[in-house]
């Protein structure tokens, strides 16, 4: 298996972008991670995107987008794993190269989600749960994730103001990032009294609707040293996916989130890595306990201690293992198809040393797990500079 | 030649209902509303309110503000309302008949959502400057609905405001320094034919609707008349709720002593169409001499009209001639629970 290395990154400034239309910011963050690679043609893209269908009535995206680029022809695939669409675009990327099927590829992640109205948009994010088995019975996703962290607490006493300090933290972080949705600052109070939306969770615990793009230029980690002699080479050494029952019914146990920690030991297993090597993580808080039981199916804490963990300041920046540096999918934002590309790029800046006022000092490892409906997919990659 | 307003008035219905009367009949979080809206209460029309009748009495106020100007010698009234009691048959018809203005003049009936009022005024004042007529009446006038359970129905009130134009120096209390206004199409409310209640797009509301609007329009104004915001004594901005018009006021660098005059929103509720300008109403009551008055409009659909006005010395013998505004709101309220809130809003079907 050849060695695969980032040699591009790009993102648009996520939000609510009413004036862009999804090609639009697509060919954005490409072209801006082409130029950053230096790059104007690549072999073969990626595209990760959830519901473009249902969210802007547009299929045959990879095709559709290649076009826009200038280089229809071109070797094209999109990708679907719910809001893991984008980790899963890295992987094929990622493979396409590992196999020598290609020597550069455009990784990319989008999602346009504001072009429909609340109620379609929860309609299509839905469509991630079992339709049959929760989605006839009237579900959404906050109701999902406030079982997972009944259990939770119920299982290993999480508190309510455990799962608050996961928004205060990643708005913390979020105001130090320019392409953040919402750079604000939350206190424990704003989000304890926040409306109800699926108790335990209010809305400060709930990622937000963004319109967002973001992408990787991936080449073997040859061609890297050849196109930017004398650049710090950043390689995905570890890449792990794997998949869970999608229906809540059917799990073993709801405390646990199996697909990340079969993805996670997957990943560290090809990197030849343990949770305790890593410097800075990036996980799919899309509600507040997703964070903790993600941090925990990770293996960053045993379970039951990822709410501690985020309590006590350890997943700050500063903190012993930084997480959600970028300000995770709560502050960022939650472009569901772009975020598992995103938070790649944000692991990216920060092992290169690029990341500003957020920066992990000396980052040299960082992970990356992204997560589909309520854990029914995810995908890991593990990402080191030479 | 300088145009104003030679006499305004304004008129707010007695009844008001609580935001907590509403919140318990839909299970809502009373409190989380008042936080985020910044509403209290808001006023409910009479049986025997509406748009027309609400008008009479503001541009009866008006009148006898204006000095007593003959109404045979207006030559306009614009009422402009999303709550026209008839779909077809004007409004303005019957309120210019009230006040014996009739059969000399032009009348209109306007409709652009919740800016309809100062598209009357700006109307009735340019066609005053035009040299077309004397005096010329613009009204902003609504009883505003929302759905039942709907956040609008926490703020949607009845209420109306009346302005009479002229150029006659010896009348003016409020000359127009400047006017601007800054359109775009963006659906971000709207209400279609056969429809009871009006829908919100997405969320529009806020940042490309109403604060980007009102926020242009006010900086436009103030650019185009070479004005600060410290110049102003006053400023009023278009009152949905209690939240957005201290915030887009202070946007544009307006302080709170600036805005809290014709701050009304959170006692009154949303007039629509009457909203801004009753808020000016306020202002005029209580403005001295020389005071320069900034008004901006918001309208769904979208678009602002924003006023700069400097304040005569006459307006000091007018202000005690007509019930004032801020009495209105404040003094013989009559609280309704949500049963007659639901009959006197039409909401209970009745029997055919």
């Amino acid at each position: 298996m050849r060695e695969v290395a980032v040699i591009g990154t790009g993102m648009v400034h996520f939000g609510e972008l009413w004036e862009k239309s999804l090609r639009t910011i697509w060919a954005e963050a490409a072209v801006a991670a082409l130029e950053d690679a230096g790059v104007d043609t690549v072999d073969h893209i990626t595209v990760g995107c959830m519901s473009s269908g249902l969210f802007v009535g547009q299929e045959h995206l990879a095709s559709l987008l290649a076009d826009e680029l200038g280089m229809a022809g071109v070797s094209a695939v999109r990708l679907e794993s719910a809001c893991a669409s984008g980790g899963l675009a890295i992987r094929a990327g990622f493979a396409e190269i590992a196999a020598g099927l290609a020597d550069v590829v455009l990784v990319t992640g989008v999602e346009k989600m504001t072009d429909v109205d609340g109620a379609d948009a929860t309609y299509a994010l839905g469509t991630a749960a079992d339709h049959e088995w929760e989605g006839f019975h009237g579900i959404t996703f906050p109701g999902l994730y406030a079982m997972l962290a009944r259990v939770h607490m119920s299982r290993f006493g999480t508190t309510r103001n455990q799962l608050a300090a996961v928004a205060v933290k990643n708005h913390a972080n979020g105001l130090n990032n320019p392409n953040a949705q919402y750079r604000m600052k939350v206190t424990l109070e704003d989000v304890l009294n926040a409306t109800l939306v699926a108790d335990p969770l209010g809305l400060l615990d709930c990622s937000p609707i963004t319109d967002g793009a973001a992408a990787l230029v991936l080449a073997s980690a040859e061609t890297a040293r050849r196109l930017k002699p004398g650049h710090p080479v950043v390689r995905i050494t570890g890449s792990g996916m794997a998949t869970d029952t999608i229906t809540l019914a059917n799990r073993p146990d709801l405390a646990e989130l199996r697909a990340v920690r079969l993805a996670g030991e997957r990943a560290y297993a090809m990197a030849g890595r343990k949770p305790s090597d890593l410097h800075v993580v990036e996980v799919h808080d899309c509600f507040s306990i997703a964070e903790i039981m993600a941090t925990e199916a990770l293996g960053l804490f045993p379970p039951g201690q990822g709410g501690p963990a985020v309590e006590k300041g350890l997943t700050a920046i500063g903190g012993p293992i930084p997480v959600n540096t970028s300000g995770g999918l709560k502050s960022k934002g939650h472009p569901v198809g772009a975020t598992g590309v995103a938070q790649a790029v944000e692991i990216v800046s920060q092992l290169r040393g690029e990341a500003g006022e957020r920066q992990v000092k000396g980052a040299r490892v960082g992970l990356a797990q992204n997560m589909g409906g309520s854990g029914g997919s995810s995908t890991v990659h593990i990402l080191e500079v030479e | 030649m300088s145009v104003g307003i030679v006499g305004y008035g304004a008129f707010i219905p007695r009844r008001r209902i609580k935001l907590e009367e509403i919140a318990k009949v839909w299970g809502a979080d009373a409190a989380s509303y008042r936080r985020g809206l910044q509403l209290h209460e808001k006023s409910v029309p009479g049986k025997d309110e509406d748009t027309v009748t609400m008008s009479v009495e503001a541009a009866r106020n008006a009148i006898v503000r204006s000095g007593g100007v003959d109404p045979r010698r207006i030559g306009a009234l614009y009422i402009g309302s999303e709550s026209h009691p008839y779909a077809v048959k004007p409004s303005g018809t019957i309120v210019a008949e009230a006040i014996g203005a009739t059969p000399e003049l032009h009348v209109a009936d306007l409709e652009f959502a919740c800016k309809a009022g100062t598209e009357g005024m700006y109307l009735a004042y340019s066609l005053v400057k035009a040299g077309n007529v004397e005096y010329a009446f613009g009204i902003g006038a609504d009883t505003s609905q929302g759905a039942p359970g709907d956040a609008l129905e926490y703020s949607a009130a009845a209420g109306a405001a009346a302005f009479l134009f002229g150029a006659d120096p010896g009348r003016i209390v409020a000359e127009v320094v400047d006017t601007y206004s800054w359109t775009t199409d963006t659906p971000d409310f709207w209400r279609r034919e056969y429809m009871h209640y009006p829908r919100h797009g997405s969320r529009f509301t806020g940042e490309p609707a109403y604060f980007r609007h009102s926020s242009s329009a006010a900086k436009g104004i103030m650019e185009k008349a070479g004005l600060k915001p410290e110049d102003f004594a006053f400023a009023v901005f278009h009152q949905p709720n209690g939240k957005f018009p201290m915030r887009v006021g202070q946007m544009v660098g307006f302080t709170r002593k600036q805005l809290e005059t014709g701050w009304l929103s959170p006692w009154l509720g949303n007039t629509y169409s009457g909203a801004s300008p009753i808020g000016l109403t306020a202002i005029l009551d209580v403005a001295r001499p020389g005071d320069l008055v900034l008004l901006t409009s918001f309208g769904s659909g979208a678009g602002s009209d924003a006023f700069v006005f400097r304040v005569t010395d006459r307006i000091l013998e007018v202000q005690g001639l007509a019930p004032k505004t801020r009495p209105q709101l404040d003094e013989n309220k009559i609280y309704v629970d949500y049963g007659t809130y639901a009959k006197l809003r039409g909401k209970i079907r009745m029997a055919e």
